[in-house]
This record gives structure tokens, sequence and C-alpha cells, in this order.
């Protein structure tokens, strides 16, 4: 039961991001999509981080800058073809992830909160002074863009289902992560590292594990970027990115795939809305922002789930007698998401 | 006759402290396979802490812990669940943001005989063994009764049975020793007598060693075989349940504390 | 080889006591409430721009600083009481969004009003520098390390010798039974979050003359904060000022020695080493909270 309800929610999302493009008038929406991909793609690894395993990372867009830099470097300025390009990109922030993985992790809270950050804001200023290699706070420029067994891709509607498609993959392995032995034994670390270890669960390896997963996933965003816009800016990695990676997560709603999803389209282009609103727009997206947490506390799909709950109560209003809610097998395996 | 069963569980001059305080002193415990086997003591006489240093929450100052004469000492919480030490706790620990079959799915973690590649592929040994270790999960609820709530998150289960399906999750590691932290803490009566009926099934029929650190004098001396009693993180007395019972310093430093 | 260090000690103490008074902010509030507060830099954006606005509004410069804190403090106020208390006992996590969304909407509203220039403040006493030792040594130095230490005596004498002192101190250690003994925890936190916008509007108000302010100043100022109050040990008042001075001191011998270039970069090298080593900073207990 619980397994196709999955398989039909990952086919109603493939066909809701190969109809996307068709809805829109023009080439710069589809590039808004396109950042919406990217960023729920982070968003995705980030959330098996924090709304699954309950470790928080304040410095996230530090490993979204490393490979989108690794990348640009590669085929920039040592002239390699894109395809070493990408790959190395990503072992960068795997790399860099793996190694800073065991002494983080061992922090708990508001002290793994501090080092994430810490670690974000070192990689940015390196980012901004190592000029010789980043091109500095000015940016790096004429990255090549993306070319892969001969197809170059040169439309944006071409690179958004390029990145359509590994934003699904990524949700599809996220999905049978989560299902599995692994998925329970982070979401275990989550609520008790006491009790999940007293199961058997190598916890520093899970979480190293996990750290790293969402590494790769923002390093795939990185590199994807990087050959998007074929320019990269320090400014795009710094705090405020991580913070906003963050928001993601939550205000999607935490633990959830599809919040992730949620959370980083609507954020994403959520200023692209607010643009009518000019010089107020970053007002407006603060308000938002608390307004949300005040009233959503469980994010926008947990927010769903609870109208769709209250629906169908309101539907279902006259239960046969002597049946306890909620015992109807696979309730709330399918409204978790 | 119970000195022919075998040593399950040796622990040998264990001594803790945290800070300042001495919470165990040159402490010996001896678990026999298929006995049940309880600490008593009065309110921080370091019961839990004995329980910590066996499943190695709690870095001892010296002493050594064996199981079935492997040494354990030193090594890390889930390495000696692999070995076969697995604990309940006295503040519950349920996995609350699981369903009941996952919280006991996860304690089988060490039995799905699959790797991260078969879930990534979803391989027939993938199915094969999350549905194997799916119904051997739900055999553990049936155990303590809970089969029937599989599917409810954790959660919302009284805090009786979320107790039970601690220890559901416990025997779904498949254990040789499982120490058990107050598991009747907050039960009525009649919950409690399930409790002890269940505990003995799980000496007799699982065959798995217990340890029971337990407050409910009526049930640590209905499953007891031995006793070892704890006064201010010292041994005051071990022996059957007759023989505590009997014993007047026992008698004197807790039962007529009562 | 160590040619300057006694300059490099002053300013970095005159910086370190801004962020001293920032991390003193973020205990405050984290004692009372649990909560991480991300507008904290906001507040001391806001005690430094405020001076500069009231200044400029024909306010004498004593009376515009002590407007200016006393405004940045009412905002901490309402802060508590608009977005914080009715959230109640959310998720950390969520709370420390929404402190987020706070920090967002006040720069906003900073930007909006006074755009996004960069604004002087006037030395307390002129700016003609004092030699001392091999140093020399600006008067406003002098005015922020014993205006800091005023604050830090008052703060002292507050928390041992009134009622109000007492009950926070209570109220950090044991919420629940602060409640039962009377002590109001609503009350707490908003006075917390008061006192809070008070001690950082004093550091952004005292910091101004020597660093100028924008409307952006906060994020950094805060994200020093928050680092100082981790390395003396969060929850500790004593480690968050002792923190604060370590990391201006830390900060200024990096960049006269090794490189300015990566000045902001020196302190959180060595507060992620040092978390490394000892998890739960300088002078953290043992046990810390989870996010």
């Amino acid at each position: 039961m619980a397994v196709s309800a999955r398989s039909l929610q990952l086919a109603v999302f493939a066909g809701l991001l190969a109809a996307a493009p068709l809805a829109l008038p023009n080439d710069y929406y589809i590039n808004i999509l396109i950042l919406c991909c990217f960023n729920a793609l982070i968003v995705m690894g980030l959330n098996l981080l924090m709304g699954y395993a309950g470790q928080v990372s304040l410095g996230h867009a530090a490993f979204f800058g490393l490979a989108a830099y690794t990348t640009a470097f590669v085929t920039a300025t040592a002239g390699l073809p894109v395809w070493a390009g990408v790959p190395a990109g990503i072992a960068v922030s795997a790399l860099v992830a793996w190694l800073i993985a065991v002494p983080t992790l061992k922090l708990q809270g508001n002290y793994l909160a501090m080092a994430t950050l810490g670690f974000g804001i070192i990689v940015s200023i390196v980012f901004n002074e190592a000029v010789n290699i980043t091109g500095g706070p000015s940016g790096f420029v004429g990255i090549p863009r993306l070319k892969l067994l001969g197809y170059a891709f040169t439309s944006d509607t071409a690179y958004y289902y390029l990145a359509a498609g590994v934003l699904w993959l990524a949700t599809l392995v996220s999905r049978r992560i989560i299902d599995s032995r692994t998925g329970r034994a982070l979401r275990a670390i989550h609520v008790s590292e006491q009790a999940a270890q007293a199961m058997g669960v190598d916890i520093a390896r899970h979480k190293r594990f996990v750290f790293v997963l969402s590494a790769v996933y923002a390093g795939v965003a990185g590199t994807l970027y990087a050959h998007h816009l074929t320019f990269v800016a320090p400014s795009s990695f710094g705090f405020n990115f991580s913070v906003q990676l963050i928001t993601m997560v939550v205000l999607g709603g935490m633990a959830s795939l599809w919040g992730a999803v949620a959370g980083a389209f609507f954020l994403t282009s959520l200023p692209e809305f607010l643009r009518v609103f000019e010089e107020m727009d970053i007002l407006i997206y603060g308000a938002m922002l608390v307004a949300c947490m005040m009233f959503m506390p469980s994010g926008l799909v947990g927010g769903l789930g609870k109208l769709a709950a209250w629906l169908k109560r309101k539907l279902t209003a006259n239960p046969t007698p002597g049946q306890k809610p909620g015992q109807k097998p696979g309730l709330k395996a399918d409204s978790r998401g | 006759m119970a000195e022919l069963l075998p040593e399950l569980l040796a622990v040998r001059g264990v001594s803790v402290r945290f800070g300042g305080v001495q919470a165990l002193t040159e402490v010996d415990l001896t678990a026999r396979a298929g006995d049940i086997t309880s600490v008593i003591g009065p309110n921080g006489a370091g019961k839990t802490t004995l329980l910590g240093v066996i499943n190695g929450a709690v870095t001892p100052l010296g002493g050594s812990v064996r199981l079935d004469g492997a040494d354990l000492s030193g090594r890390p919480i889930f390495e000696r669940a692999a070995a076969g030490v697995v604990r309940t706790f006295q503040n519950l620990e349920i996995f609350s943001n699981m369903t009941v079959l996952e919280n006991v799915m996860t304690g089988g973690h060490l039995h799905a005989g699959y790797t991260l590649l078969d879930s990534l592929l979803r391989t027939p040994r993938f199915r094969r063994e999350e549905k194997r270790l799916a119904a051997l999960c739900r055999e553990k609820l049936d155990f303590v009764g809970l089969a029937h709530k599989a599917h409810l998150p954790a959660a919302d289960l009284p805090y009786g049975e979320q107790r039970l399906l601690e220890i559901a999750r416990a025997i779904a590691v498949e254990p040789k020793l499982l120490l058990l932290d107050e598991p009747a803490a907050g039960m009525n009566n009649k919950e409690t007598q399930q409790l002890g009926a269940i505990i003995r099934r799980i000496r007799g029929e699982l065959s798995i060693g217990v340890v029971l650190v337990e407050h409910d004098m009526e049930l640590v001396m209905d499953v007891s075989d031995r006793i070892t009693v704890l006064n201010f993180g010292r041994i005051l007395a071990e022996g059957t349940p007759r023989e505590i019972q009997d014993n007047p310093e026992v008698v004197a430093a807790y039962l007529g504390e009562d | 080889m160590l040619f300057g260090a006694p300059q490099y000690l002053v300013s970095g103490l005159t910086v370190g006591a801004t962020y001293g008074l920032t991390a003193l902010g973020f205990t405050m509030i984290y004692n009372t409430t649990g909560i991480i507060n991300f507008a904290q830099g906001e507040f001391v954006m806001l005690g430094g721009m405020l001076s500069v606005v009231l200044l400029k509004a024909g306010l004498p410069l004593p009376l515009a600083i002590l407007a200016a804190v006393l405004c940045s403090a009412l905002a901490g106020c309402l802060m508590e009481r608009a977005v914080i208390r009715p959230v109640g006992r959310a998720a950390p996590v969520n709370l420390v969004i929404i402190t987020i969304g706070v920090s967002i909407l006040v720069r906003g509203v900073v930007m909006l009003i006074w755009g996004k220039d960069t604004f002087a403040l006037p030395a307390f006493s002129g700016a003609k520098p004092l030699r001392f030792l091999e140093a020399s040594v600006q008067p406003q130095s002098l005015w922020v390390l014993a205006i800091t230490l005023l604050v830090l005596g008052a703060l002292k004498l507050f928390f041992s010798r009134t009622i109000h002192g007492k009950a926070m101190l209570a109220c950090a250690c044991e919420r629940k039974a602060a409640a039962l003994m009377g002590i109001s925890v609503e009350r707490m936190a908003m006075f917390s979050f008061g006192m809070s916008g008070f001690l950082g509007a004093v550091g952004g108000a005292i910091l101004t003359p020597i660093t100028l302010t924008s409307y952006d100043v906060g994020v950094m100022l805060g994200l020093k904060g928050f680092a100082a109050c981790i390395l003396g040990g969060l929850g500790n008042p004593f480690g968050a000022a002792a923190g604060g001075l370590i990391l201006g001191v830390l900060e200024s011998f990096g960049a006269g020695f090794i490189s300015s270039a990566y000045k902001d970069a020196f302190a959180f090298i060595v507060l992620l080493l040092l978390l490394f080593v000892k998890p739960t900073g300088l002078f953290g207990g043992p046990k810390s909270d989870r996010v």
C-alpha cells in the first residue's frame, strides 16, 4: 500500500517537473525554475541531515560554493573538459565534508550550529580573499557551459530538464535511503543517540554518511549552477545563503521530502513575486518568514497535511462505532511524505 | 543447581566517579545464562550507573566487563549491542518520530542483511530482507502484546505500552543479555503482573539473560533468581530472593526504609 | 617580532568589548528562554544607527546615545511580546528562524528609512591619540573599555543584589521551579530581551565612533557575539564577556601579524579548533543543550 503510494508521489512529481516549463511564458521564468531545482537539491540534502538525522548545519552554502569554484577552476583555469570538472567539484565538497564531519558532528545543539556556521564563514572568506584562484569579490568569469557526451546544453529549457532530472533522481535516492535501515538509523539518532547506539547503530558513521551525502547534493547543485550561469561570485555562497537554505528546510517542513521541495521552490520564487513591492520586498520577506513560523510551525507540508486531515475528518464525520481513529494501517506512513 | 549455569556476564571491580561523587566502588556483578538477576537499592545507589557501565554508556575508572568470556571493557555502545548487550531506559527513549513497528525494526538494525546499495537499487535481497525483518519485528511486538498497534505512531502509545515497546525493540536486537532499567515504573498493578510474565518468557522462550533494575519489590522477589543489593555505590549483599529478604543488613538499609 | 603588540592588544580589546556586550545579550536571552537570538546583531546596529540619527536631529550626543539605547531596549521588549511569546514552546529551530526573520525585517526597515550609506559618530572626547607604552590609544577606546567595565559591574550588582536579577538567575537554572516560586517567566523573558537590546545598543553606540555604522553591520557583529558566547561556554555571562574580549584580541593579532584580509576568519578558526578539543567552550559545563 505505502510503497505504491510513494511511487505514485514520485510519478506525479516527475509529471509536474516535466510540465512546469510549458506553463511559463518565457526563458526568464525558466531560469528561476532552474534555480528552484538547484536550491531544492541542496535543501533535500540538508533536510536529510537536519530534518531526519537532527544535525544542524549553518554552513551548507560552503559545500555548494566549493563545488562551484572547483569545477570553475578545473574547466576555465586548468582548461580541462566539463566532464572532469563536475565530478571534481562534487568530490571536493564530499572530501571536505568527510574531513570535518567527525570532529564537528561530535558537537551538539548550539555548539554544532556554531561550528558549522564558523566553517561556512571561513570558506566564504577564502572565496573572497583567494583572488588568484577565485577572482575575489568580483567573481569568477568565463566558466564554460555544460557539455556532456557531445551534447551542449545551450538552451535554458534543455538545462532545466537536466536540472529537473537530477532533482528527481535525488528525490528517488533520498526516498530509498529514508525507507531503509539507514533511514531508520538516522531518524533514531535524531530522537535519542543513546537509544540508537544501544540498538547497535554506529552513530558517528551514520552522521558522517549523511553529512557527506548532503555535501554531495550541494556539490551537484554547485557544479550545475556554475556551468549554468558561467559566472560565480562569493556573495552567492555566504552566511546569508546558508540561512536561506535552513529556512527552506524548516519552512517546507522538517523530515519531509516534499517539504524540502516545496520550501525551496516557494522561497526561491518568492522574491520574484515580491518584486512588485520594489524596495519593500526584503521587509515582506522577513515578515512572511516570521508569520509562517508563527502560524505554520510544522512548515508548508505540515500545514497542508493538517488541512487535509481536518478535511478528511469533516468528510468522514461518522466513523463506524467502536473503531478507534487512526487504526487503519498505513495512515501514518503515508501522511509523513 | 544454579551454579551449573555458565557465567554470561561478569562485572569485576568496577568503580565510577562523576565529578566529586563516587557513584560506584569496586562493584562485582555476575549474571548466569538463563537467570534473571536483579539489582536493587535505594535511590542514588548507583543502579542505573551500573547498567551504563555494562552497556558502555558510562566509562568506569577501573574494572572489567565480560560477556560470555569476551572482554567488552572500553568498547563503544553499538559494538556491545552487536556483542549481545542491550538495555532499556528508565526515562523512556522511544523513537517518537516513527511508528511502533519502525521502532522495533530499528532494533533489528543489525539483522537487516542488505547494504546501502541494495536499498538504493531496491534489489530482491533488499525486499526479501525488509520483509523478513518486518515479520520478525511483528513477532517481537506480538511477544509483548502490541502487534495490533504496529502502525500507530509510537508517541501515541500510553506510557505503560511505551515501556513494553522498549522491551520489544530491545529483544529485536536478539541480545544474549537484556538490561531492564525500571521497566515497571509508572505501570499499574495489572500491567506490572503482565510485565513479570513477559520477563519470565524472555528468559524461558527467548533464552535471553536478564539483569533487572527495579523498585517494585513484589516484582523483583517474584521473578528474580539472584539479587544484588547496592547501597551508596557499594555491594551490600548478594543472594537468592529468600536470602536477601532474610538479610538483616539489607532489611535495615533498604527494605526497612519503606 | 612583537612590534606593535600593545597596539593590537588595545584595538582588539576595544572591538572585543562590543563582542562581549553582544555576547552578554545572547547569554541573557538564552538563559531565560533557551533561544539563540539571531537578531542580536540588529540591536547593536540600532544602537549605532539611532545614535547617529538622533544626533542629526539635533539632540546632544549623550542624550542621543541614551535615547538610542532605550529605543533598542524597547525594540527588544517589543520583539518578545510580538513574536516570541505568542509561539510559546515552539521547536528551537523554529524560534531561531523567527529571530532570523526579525533581523531581516529590522534591517529592511532601517535600510528603507535611512538608506544604505555608512554613517559616523563623533568620538566622545576628541580624536587626539594618547601615547601609552608603545601604543597610540584613541580616547574612544578608553571610553569603550570604561563603559563596558561599568556595564559589567552594574550587571554583577544587578544579579547579586536585586530581586529582578536573582529572579533571572533562577529562571536560568530551572524555569519550572521559577514559575512555581511565583516568578513570572514571561515577564522575565520580556525583560531579558529588553536587557539584550540595551546591552547590544550600548556596544553599538560606543563602537560606532571607531568603526562607523550602516544598516547591515549587525550581521557580522551578531555572528561574532554568538561566537564569543560559544567560546566562553553558552549560558555563562562571565564566559560570554571574556569570550568577546578574547575573540577581539585574537582577531586583532591575527590581522596584525598574519594577514588582514583573513581577519574575520581567525576568530572562527580558533573557535573551531577549540570546539574540536573542548566541545562546550572554555568555561562551559559538561552538558550542552540540543537545538
